[in-house]
């Protein structure tokens, strides 16, 4: 599938996650300032949780009723004289987007920040078609300068890069000269990105929010850089997932609210776009051509199903930022563009489970994710859920660990074998008992202790002790 | 008041001890205290993996075993939890659903029942030295005790208590996550202790058997100067 990324196997994508020093570095240092800015500004907004709840519920209601949403949004986008196009697939979405460039003779297309196009492969398909695509977000601007390193966060492309790192590349690859300060690297590329604004032809952004009563789009930057995407070139594409769509201008001002907060810790981004089809006589700029691609690629499919909570999704990255897990290993151990614990969710259900199968295992379902969902996605509950559909209904997992659950569920159920062998537990791990401890097990408890001691279970059972000292009386 | 033990699998086959402190500690509280025989664990392997059919059965078994109970105490906050979500996994289901619902009502963690039935957050316990408290992530954020172990352990005469920095991340344990995602659990655990020392407490406290056997495994195996202890432990030491 077009979100993969690399064909290492989990595991050793894994290693190399967790060789990563640097990666981790700035991993981790990113996660604590992104935690302590989203509680500070959650609790300026007070009562978080009923912006929670509300957020919730406007996301619920609108996937409910897609299929009204979407048809309003087509309509009023066409009134306004611009195109829409629904892509069943990756493949579709990205033809039609190549049929356009090559009608227009496109040579130059530049790009703000966007996910859908990622999943769609998109650079790949235009580039082998001759055009030259340029990221215009800081962050992917320094993945595609980085021989197109792929994305390692939804929000922050470039998280796993330090600024040394990007200095070097700015050096191989754009003749820089300065140093690894962040507004030096900022005005660099901003320098270098101006011109090619002023000489696209197509402008390609991604959507936050498409609002269905007036057929606009909203984008939320921190660079201002979608602005003079959509301004500046004749023809302006718009690529969402079909799920990203709000009823009314006021519905996306909370969930605006609610992602600004959520990502970056902020009451707004520097930046919010909002754009209703092409330049209208009375407007100064704009493009004269507007086209909106909606991408199913495999979303209809999670509607009706228990999974449909992962559709509410704003792409915030709160869950990210809180991911123990995200934190050792980076977003490259997943495999996928859509990293973390939206990741580990989604990443199965556009994917496969062929691919993305350890995915749904990478948690200790803590439920950080969960509780910092501005949308209160159950993200530990449908990791569960996956967990579960792998055991029961795809059968994919390994059969000692199958015949070891049947015995759980057994011995569980019953009080005779539960005693049973707990009472044997202690002989049965006597060989590998020293000072009450086992420090190299059998079977089961070998991945236990190659990390950790494990300990030997007790000669008396808290039930053997309870039922004896309650013969003997021992009690007040 | 009459408290029926849930003593989770972990504390009576490993942790007897954490038993014992949990039932003389509720008795010095004025409690009676009964041992269903019958119990065996609340599920949460085989669920949390994916098994939920076996599962189910370990559930159903603990529903008709806890039953007659009116308080039912567990000194575990993610094995309280999973007694807690047993009416949302038998949604539906005409014979289980409103026994679960019943088993879940009276179900409490220990510190929880401490402070909030009991209503006691001076249990007069003593320990002298410096300790610091790990979070366990199922008791606060799904059964949503925060405070209640802060309360107790404020009043254990002679113990001075540290906060332990990042203390809302996960310890790395997750059960059979522990094992199955090795690597990634050891640099979840190994960067807990990290935390843990920069506190330099002699103790490290939590509610939980899971976490506290994964801690605990770690820093034995690195040889660190830091007892690990439960919580009931520390509030039945009164000498
Ligand atoms: S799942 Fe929730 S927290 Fe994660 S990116 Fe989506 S909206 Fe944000």
């Amino acid at each position: 599938m077009s979100m993969k990324i690399g064909e290492e196997p989990f595991h050793a994508r894994v290693k190399s996650g967790i060789d990563n020093s640097f990666m981790r570095g700035a991993v981790a240092g990113a996660q604590e300032r992104l935690h302590a800015r989203r509680l500070k500004a959650a609790a300026e907004l007070g009562n978080w949780e009923e912006w929670r709840a509300l957020g919730e519920e406007i996301r619920q209601h609108t996937l409910a009723n897609l299929d009204f949403y979407l048809f309003q949004l087509s309509e009023n986008v066409a009134k306004r004289g611009g195109h829409v196009f629904f892509a069943q697939t990756a493949e579709e979405a990205s033809q039609y987007i190549l049929d356009v460039a090559m009608e227009k003779q496109a040579k130059k297309i530049v790009k703000s920040k966007s996910m859908v196009t990622e999943e769609i492969q998109l650079n790949a398909v235009l580039e082998k078609a001759g055009c030259e695509v340029i990221e215009t977000d800081l962050g992917e601007y320094i993945l595609q300068m980085d021989d197109h390193d792929p994305p390692s966060h939804i929000v922050a492309p470039a998280l796993h890069k330090n600024k040394e790192q990007i200095r070097d590349v700015f050096r191989q690859k754009l003749a820089y000269d300065k140093t690894e300060k962040p507004e030096e690297l900022a005005l660099h590329a901003r320098q270098t990105l101006r011109r090619e604004y002023l000489s696209a032809d197509i402008g390609i952004t991604g959507c936050n929010f498409a609002i269905a009563e007036s057929g606009s789009i909203t984008l939320v930057t921190n660079e201002g850089n979608a602005d003079l995407v959509t301004a500046l070139p004749k023809t302006q594409i718009t690529v969402m997932g079909m799920e990203r769509i709000v009823p009314t201008f006021a519905e996306m001002e909370v969930l605006v609210s609610l992602l600004t907060r959520s990502a970056v810790g902020q009451k707004l981004t520097s930046y919010i776009t909002v754009l209703t089809g092409p330049r209208h006589l009375e407007e100064v700029d704009g493009p004269e051509e507007f086209h909106l691609v909606i991408v199913d690629n495999g979303r209809s499919n999670i509607l009706g199903t228990e999974f449909q909570p992962v559709l509410q999704c704003i792409r915030c990255a709160a869950c990210v930022n809180v991911c123990p897990v995200y934190r050792h290993i980076g977003g490259h151990s997943y495999g996928s563009i859509y990293s973390g614990p939206i990741g580990a969710v989604l990443s199965p259900l556009l994917g496969g489970y062929d691919d993305y199968k350890e995915l749904p295992y990478a948690s200790t379902l803590c439920a950080a994710c969960t509780e910092a969902c501005p949308v209160k996605i159950p993200l530990h509950e449908l990791l569960h859920k996956h967990r579960q559909v792998i055991v029961e209904q795809e059968g994919r997992a390994p059969i000692s660990e199958k015949l070891a659950m049947k015995a759980f569920g057994l011995g569980a159920a019953s009080t005779t074998f539960y005693k049973l062998g707990s009472k044997m537990a202690p002989s049965v791990l006597n060989p590998f008992t020293t000072n009450e401890r086992i420090s190299k097990g059998p079977g089961p408890l070998k991945a236990w202790t190659a990390i950790r001691e494990f300990p030997a279970p007790e000669k008396e059972r808290f039930r053997d002790w309870f039922h004896h000292r309650k013969k003997a009386g021992d009690q007040p | 008041m009459k408290v029926t033990l849930f003593i989770t699998c972990l504390v009576d086959l490993f942790h007897t001890n954490v038993g014992k402190s949990t039932v003389e500690l509720l008795e010095r509280l004025g409690c009676e205290v009964e041992f269903p025989d019958a119990q065996t664990c609340c599920g949460q392997p085989a669920y949390n993996s994916g098994y939920v059919k076996e599962a189910k059965e370990a559930m159903k078994h603990m529903i008709r075993t806890f039953e007659h109970a009116e308080y039912i105490v567990a000194p575990s906050g993610s094995c309280a939890t999973m007694f807690k979500e047993y009416p949302q996994i038998f949604r539906g289901d005409r014979e289980w659903e409103a026994k679960a619902k019943a088993l879940a009502a009276k179900t409490y963690e220990l510190t929880q029942f401490l402070v909030e039935v009991l209503k006691v957050e001076n249990v007069g316990a003593k320990l002298q030295g410096k300790a610091t408290y790990h979070t366990s992530c199922h008791m606060t954020r799904l059964l949503g005790v925060k405070e209640a172990p802060f309360k107790l352990l404020k009043h254990v005469e002679g113990l001075e208590m540290v906060p332990l920095p990042n203390a809302h991340t996960c310890c790395g344990f997750g059960g059979t996550f522990s094992v199955k995602m090795g690597d990634i659990s050891e640099q979840m655990v190994d960067e807990k202790i990290q935390h843990i020392e920069e506190t330099e407490a002699d103790y490290l406290i939590a509610a939980d058997c899971g976490c506290l056997m994964n801690i605990k495994g770690r820093i034995e195996r690195a040889q660190k100067p830091i007892q690990v202890m439960h919580i009931a432990e520390v509030l039945n030491r009164h000498e």
